[in-house]
């Protein structure tokens, strides 16, 4: 008999009871919840008289409608002017007053994004399930946990019932082999990935991500590569436990203390998958081939290298293919064969929980330094993950580099990730995004959106359009500057 | 939830691939905190010609006469035909609470996003998936003739054409028990208390860490 794989050995010791129809009851024990897709669930949960199973495996925090100015959110939910999202946060801070259940209000420092504050607060733990109403969630899968997005109905399911009903999924493993080249990040590798296999390639399947060039990765840059799984399909990424996982556990605030400490982490060496486990899929690919990447369309499959163009629509294999390429051509305003380089952009925002954590931060700042944001570009903004991250980066000067070079600098929170605050594109307008979706009107009706990585996001506001970061005379190709921040 | 049997409806095509959530309810509308009411904003960003906000008046709206379900053949569809990974990007459930607030009761295409999937089903609405060719098939002969309908039986898993052609298609045991019963998923786990409680118990004395009341916190 083969052996297990790291999803077969997180689901095995989740299940509560497999069901002779196919599906089967999960065990949840991380439940984050935030403002947008909560409400009907309370209202679901206070209609069936219900209560919530378990109080402590709850952590909430409004991310999606806060504002991001410094001014606003100095008035805490009061800085919140549309009525609309001020009600949702309201209503947040309401059930989980009513119920009972943890959360960080808009202006305690721990409150961000939420798949970024579970990592940091050490809510989130390898061996753990954890689930969200964000199909995101899949980030907390860089700790060896078994994380995924869920709907609201679910949202309510598992605040009654400590469980979900689920169907196993299909193992699938992508291996990045060999070494990055410098200035290529877990951002290119994750886009790379995705251009490769498509935005369908991971559906049905847990993907675990793994190679030399994955465990050579940070946990932010392990976090970045699972954030993306979903677009890539799969609503499960993961990556297996190491001593990078532990040594980023330990002393965190939720992390477990003493004998428990010494116990957790015996039992979490285990979560790899074992060497002779059999995956349904493999995919390859080799590190050297990756280089920054930029997505051109409106799907994140749309993606290419830096030194690549525009694809012709008319050389696609499909019809629907070449339709969809025409499509985002017409959308995005670009022509076939136009080259990456030669795209300008109006703005450039770096944030979102696929890349506001502080190494983030750092590889931007090391672009920024020194440097003037171009004067084509009518706004920059860096938008730290969580309050912690801005506190970090403030404490390491990282906010002076920024704002010298023309950045806003601003307080945690999805902003421009999906404008469901104040910051938005205007119709029309580029913008190199370090988030995780491109899709049409994503960031603002019309806006045209273009995922990077935070250093070529940085390294794009000082030309005005996109350059290979590696070209850069810049901090970032320092490689004694590198690992030293 | 609804129950569903058997549909006999009006067939709207969406021939475009990858419809993102975003497409299905863009996000000014995720402010609600209701789960009704989504359905004038579906497609909001391809049904108008202005860019739509939460709580306004649709009346004065332009529609983008283009679009298909503005056209008046398709008025009344309770079935929309699609391409390939319908429903991909975010886990809002606001996306199939607008398909249905709408009046689909039916989706087919030849494959969905996985949380779009259970979404979906959870909310009353049968999604078909057949192959490529299939879909094509039915695009076909949409395209040409107005009012066409067709007929989803699911306790039979088939779909019959217009022209009596019969379709078969899969779909697991357990949600089709759910919506031909029109079942409570929370209530029929709550069936299972007991197990989740023996579970429970023997998780917390295993990996204590995993629970903030029993975990050792500095
Ligand atoms: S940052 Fe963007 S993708 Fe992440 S949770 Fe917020 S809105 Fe969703």
């Amino acid at each position: 008999m083969s052996g297990q794989t790291l999803y077969d050995k997180l689901w095995s010791q989740h299940l509560v009871k497999q069901r002779d129809d196919g599906t089967a009851l999960i065990y949840i024990d991380r439940h984050l919840l935030h403002e947008v897709t909560s409400p009907q669930a309370f209202e679901g949960l206070r209609l069936a008289g219900r209560k919530p199973w378990r109080l402590d495996a709850n952590l909430a925090t409004p991310d999606h409608n806060v504002p991001t100015t410094i001014k606003e959110r100095a008035e805490g939910n009061a800085g919140i002017k549309d009525a609309t999202s001020l009600i949702q946060v309201q209503t947040l801070d309401e059930n989980c007053l009513s119920f009972g259940i943890e959360e960080f209000k808009i202006n305690d420092p721990r409150q961000g994004i939420v798949h970024v504050v579970g990592p940091e607060q050490g809510a989130t733990l390898p061996g753990m399930t954890v689930v969200c109403g964000d199909s995101h969630t899949a980030t907390h899968g860089a700790f060896g946990a078994l994380a995924h997005g869920i709907g609201t109905s679910e949202v309510e399911h598992v605040l009654a019932t400590q469980c979900l009903l689920a169907q196993k999924m299909k193992n699938m493993q992508v291996r990045v082999e060999g070494e990055l080249g410098t200035g290529v990040t877990a951002k290119d590798v994750v886009l790379a990935i995705i251009g490769k296999i498509g935005t369908a390639g991971g559906t049905g399947y847990a993907i675990e991500f793994a190679g030399d060039a994955i465990a050579s990765l940070s946990m932010e840059g392990r976090m970045t590569v699972c954030n993306m799984a979903i677009e890539a399909g799969a609503r499960v990424g993961l990556i297996a436990v190491d001593d990078t996982t532990i040594d980023y556990l330990a002393e965190r605030p939720y992390s477990p203390r003493g004998e428990q400490w010494t116990a957790a982490v015996v039992d979490w060496r285990h979560l790899v998958s074992d060497d002779d486990a059999a995956f349904d899929k493999v995919v390859t690919l080799k590190a050297e081939d990756i280089e920054p990447q930029v997505s051109w369309g409106t799907s994140p499959e749309m993606v290419t290298g830096i030194s690549g163009q525009v694809p012709d629509p008319a050389a696609a294999s499909d019809e629907t293919v070449q339709r969809s390429h025409a499509r985002a051509l017409e959308y995005m305003g670009l022509s076939a064969n136009q080259k990456i380089t030669d795209i300008k952009l109006d703005k450039v925002f770096i944030g979102s929980c696929t890349n506001s954590r502080i190494e983030d931060l750092r590889e931007a700042a090391k672009v920024a330094r020194g440097k003037k944001v171009a004067d084509s570009i009518m706004l920059a903004m860096v938008v730290p993950g969580s309050g912690l991250v801005k506190r970090q980066a403030e404490a390491e000067g990282l906010d002076k580099i920024f704002i010298e070079a023309g950045f806003e600098w601003r307080e945690p929170g999805c902003s421009m990730c999906l404008a469901m605050n104040a910051d938005k594109l205007g119709a029309g307008e580029h913008c190199a995004s370090t988030s995780n979706r491109n899709f049409e009107s994503r960031q603002g009706y019309g806006g045209r959106t273009h995922l990077v990585s935070p250093a070529m996001a940085a390294a794009a506001a000082i030309a005005g359009h996109f350059v290979d970061v590696r070209g850069l005379d810049s901090a970032a190709n320092d490689p004694t500057l590198v690992k030293e921040a | 939830m609804q129950k569903f049997e058997r549909l006999e409806g009006l067939v709207a095509p969406l021939d475009r691939a990858n419809v993102d959530t975003d497409l299905i309810i863009p996000k000014q509308f995720l402010k609600s905190i209701k789960r009704t009411g989504f359905g004038v904003n579906l497609f909001d960003d391809l049904r108008y010609l202005d860019e739509g906000y939460p709580g306004q008046d649709i009346a004065g709206r332009p529609l983008n006469p283009d679009f298909v379900l503005n056209q008046p053949r398709y008025q009344g569809a309770s079935v929309l035909l699609a391409r390939r990974n319908f429903g991909c990007g975010s886990s809002r459930e606001h996306a199939p609470w607008a398909l249905e607030d709408f009046g689909f009761k039916v989706v087919i295409a030849p494959s969905f996003a996985d949380i779009f999937y259970n979404n979906a089903f959870k909310n009353g609405i049968l999604l078909v998936t057949l192959a490529e060719e299939e879909i094509d098939r039915l695009f076909q002969e949409v395209e040409p003739n107005e009012g066409y309908r067709l007929d989803i039986d699911l306790e039979n898993q088939r779909l019959i054409t217009p022209s009596g052609e019969v379709l078969e298609f899969d779909v697991d045991a357990f949600r089709k028990h759910c919506l031909l019963e029109g079942l409570d998923d929370i209530g029929l786990t709550l069936k299972d208390e007991g197990a989740i409680r023996t579970f429970e118990a023997r998780h917390r004395v295993q990996r204590p860490w995993l629970f903030r009341e029993t975990m050792k916190v500095g």
